[in-house]
């Protein structure tokens, strides 16, 4: 990439925001692994490869694994957030390899939600908040 | 066929003790019976922080929280708002208006956090710079380089009120003024990330989930103070942390953040990485721009103020991770927005490493004056097994205790002071019945003392006097007139020392000795530790008319002190006994006392 120039930046964040919204080009369903040193350490590597083992297994195209930092809930490491079009968006806490599996199977597959994982939004987001 | 709403109910530790699991199948019951039960799922969930308020169940995607909710409410809630579509007013907790929720008490009852540094932290793919400029990443670098004049910018910052982060809480706008209106070639801005405090890691998790946002903040000061180069000075001990500020870095380049001519501009700045080798005394200013110009980290005496004579002898802005995050956001969304947040005297928000005997240990965000009670029960849900809250510690080595009779206290940088605490930079280790303050005490003295670079003699050698008396306490050894010299010396280090680090090295023993005196009489006077963690004041007995001699403790025992014939009373060694307790939490029969 050219370096940007100050309108450059201003269509690039168009450009990168509107990728996000617009159905076509989004992914259907994101995964987002909490992979700071903390999750890593809580085993979030482990989460990340099931994740992709059982998406790979049931044959799901347009889902999305992304790294993601430390959401900050140490308590329930590995955290989740799983981001379906049709779907609220969910974060799940204490995700081992077999919830994983379940994740994938229940919530992206069926769109039920995995019993007794499931972690309220710390904060609202602050893109939502009036300036 | 999915569901089309989800009914979650919390079954968080509070809330399964108030007859959640009633109510979860009373939901099931009633959905069953409408014939709901394949177009609504209804969900157990973890604790959603509203532990006072149990049980608490969510509708979703409408998100709407109803709290106290029991069984008998559910056929409402089902026929209500599921069937009819109208949520049940009298049930529900009240959503957050969010275009007016700048003030902490109208938070308190709803949303506990409130996001400004941890905004992208959870949220985007720290590696991919898009999804920072997908959130307002650079923009307020951008409005900086073409709307604003290096004034503009310290002047947003003043009306912000932001104060330092890391510890002391200095206004950040005076650091930038003063530095800017330095006269000299060469200026630097200084990033410290040399987070050291026991028990903290806010800046590791900043800089892991969102190093666009320091590094911008940096680009931001180099232009407002008129530096051409930046040093972010992290700890060798965060290695992930390092590789993605790498990445981060190379990036900005490539995108044109960060080097010659920066979007257009004419503007030049670039940031380079120091490790540090994982002393804590490099967490005080001086000593870390020492330890960056390649010398052993020692403080030096101030004045010079780095805004002056810093780093290589030139002006420099020294600013902590946590403070530069806040910088793009109060460019975008301006001062006056910012200082809404918080309290008169401390504005925004504060992130806390919430750690030790809580049931939620985590990385919160809270606007400043939060009370300690919605951090602990609220945000935190509570002391683990339901013991009792004894206090909790803030700000680390250089900070102190603040006990359950301030719970209500709003926690800002005035009120923590007069507490006899500090902000510190944000640890906070929360303790109950069982932690003795002496021991606690002399965890945090051993850890200066450890550290302490040795430059001084208030602190090298008073910060090891003042371990020998709490040593001397912690074995009974010690008589009452050994607090006055403690004071002294406390006293002593507190008004001589050259550094933060020496200055505050008496703090956990001044401040646990305001609040918890009649703990520590009680191991001078009575040679009695009443939680029972100084080892040397505690007795390990088998009461021989309650010994069963099953032979239980025996074999728990780690190191085979404990002896005796089959069903006959045992006996410890106390010669062997290294008082691990083993013994005492594995007897049935209550035949073994601790005194």
């Amino acid at each position: 990439m050219a370096r940007l120039t100050i309108e450059d930046l201003a269509s690039l964040r168009e450009r990168v925001t509107a990728k996000k919204s617009s159905a076509e080009d989004a992914p259907s369903c994101r995964i987002l692994i909490g992979m700071g040193t903390c999750g890593i350490a809580a085993g979030a590597q482990d989460t990340f490869d099931a994740f992709r083992e059982e998406l790979q297994h049931s044959g799901i195209t347009g889902a999305v694994i992304t790294k993601t930092g430390c959401i900050g809930q140490c308590y329930s490491e590995p955290t989740v957030e799983i981001r379906k079009t049709g779907m609220p968006d969910i974060i799940y806490g204490n995700v081992d390899r077999e919830t994983a599996v379940k994740i994938v199977r229940k919530h992206i597959i069926e769109g039920s939600l995995v019993e007794d994982h499931i972690f309220d939004k710390p904060s609202p987001d602050i893109m939502d908040i009036a300036r | 066929m999915p569901f089309k709403s989800f009914i979650l109910v919390c079954n968080g530790t509070c809330c399964a003790a108030d007859g959640a699991q009633k109510l979860y199948d009373a939901f099931n019951k009633e959905l069953e019976q409408r014939n709901l039960a394949t177009t609504v799922q209804t969900v157990r969930s973890g604790c959603c922080g509203l532990c006072d308020k149990g049980p608490v169940v969510k509708i979703l995607p409408d998100d709407v929280t109803y709290v106290n909710v029991s069984a008998a409410d559910a056929a409402e809630i089902i026929s209500g708002h599921i069937v009819g579509g109208k949520p049940v007013e009298r049930l529900r907790l009240d959503n957050c208006d969010t275009t007016n929720m700048l003030r902490f008490d109208d938070f308190a009852s709803d949303r506990k956090q409130f996001r400004i540094v941890l905004r992208n932290c959870g949220v985007i793919d720290p590696e991919n710079i898009d999804e920072y400029i997908a959130r307002d990443g650079y923009a307020a670098l951008s409005t900086v380089l073409t709307k604003m004049e290096p004034e503009d910018v310290v002047n947003e910052l003043k009306i912000s009120g932001l104060r330092g982060r890391g510890g002391a809480g200095f206004p950040t706008w005076q650091k930038w003024e003063f530095t800017r209106r330095e006269k000299n070639d060469v200026k630097y801005v200084v990033c410290n990330a040399d987070e050291g405090d026991p028990g903290a890691y806010m800046d590791r998790s900043t800089l892991e989930g969102d190093p666009h946002s320091v590094l911008e903040a940096m680009t931001i000061c180099g232009h407002t103070i008129g530096a051409a180069r930046g040093f972010i000075y992290i700890r060798a001990e965060y290695p992930l942390a390092i590789k993605r500020l790498e990445k981060a870095l190379a990036q900005a380049r490539e995108y044109g953040f960060l080097g010659e001519d920066i979007l257009g501009s004419g503007f030049s700045f670039d940031i380079d990485i120091r490790l540090g080798a994982g002393a804590f005394v490099c967490g005080e200013e001086t000593a870390l721009l020492t330890s960056i110009e390649g010398n052993r980290g020692m403080p030096k005496p101030r004045p010079p103020f780095p805004s002056v004579k810093g780093l290589f002898g030139r002006p420099t802005v020294i600013n902590n991770v946590e403070t530069l995050a806040n910088i793009p956001v109060i460019i975008n969304r301006g001062g006056d927005w910012f200082s809404k947040i918080g309290t008169e005297t401390s504005k925004g928000t504060k992130v806390f490493a919430l750690t030790g005997k809580i049931r939620n240990t985590g990385l919160i965000e809270v606007p400043m004056g939060t009370t300690l009670r919605d951090i602990v029960y609220n945000i935190g849900g509570g002391i683990i097994n339901g013991k009792k809250f004894k206090a909790v510690q803030t700000g680390g080595p250089s900070g102190g205790v603040i006990t359950a009779d301030y719970l209500d206290t709003p926690i800002d940088y005035t009120n923590l002071q007069r507490l006899g605490s500090i902000m510190g930079s944000g640890g906070m280790i929360v303790m109950d019945e069982d932690d003795c303050m002496v021991d606690i005490t002399k965890f945090y003295l051993q850890f200066s003392v450890d550290e302490s670079c040795g430059k001084c003699a208030p602190c090298r050698i008073g910060g090891r006097q003042l371990l020998d008396f709490m040593n001397k306490i912690a074995s009974g050894k010690a008589s009452v007139d050994d607090i006055d010299h403690i004071r002294d010396i406390a006293f002593a280090m507190q008004k001589a020392s050259l550094c933060g680090l020496g200055q505050t090295t008496p703090n956990p023993v001044i401040s646990t000795l305001k609040y918890f005196e009649d703990e520590y009489m009680a191991h001078i006077v009575d040679k009695r530790c009443p939680s029972h963690k100084c080892k040397a004041l505690v007795v390990y007995r088998i009461v021989p008319e309650k010994c069963i001699g099953c032979g239980v403790c025996a074999r728990r025992c780690p190191v085979t002190a404990i002896s005796g014939e089959k069903r006959s009373p045992h006996l410890i060694d106390q010669e062997a006994c290294i008082k691990c307790g083993e013994c005492f939490k594995a007897c049935k029969f209550n035949a073994i006392t601790i005194n």
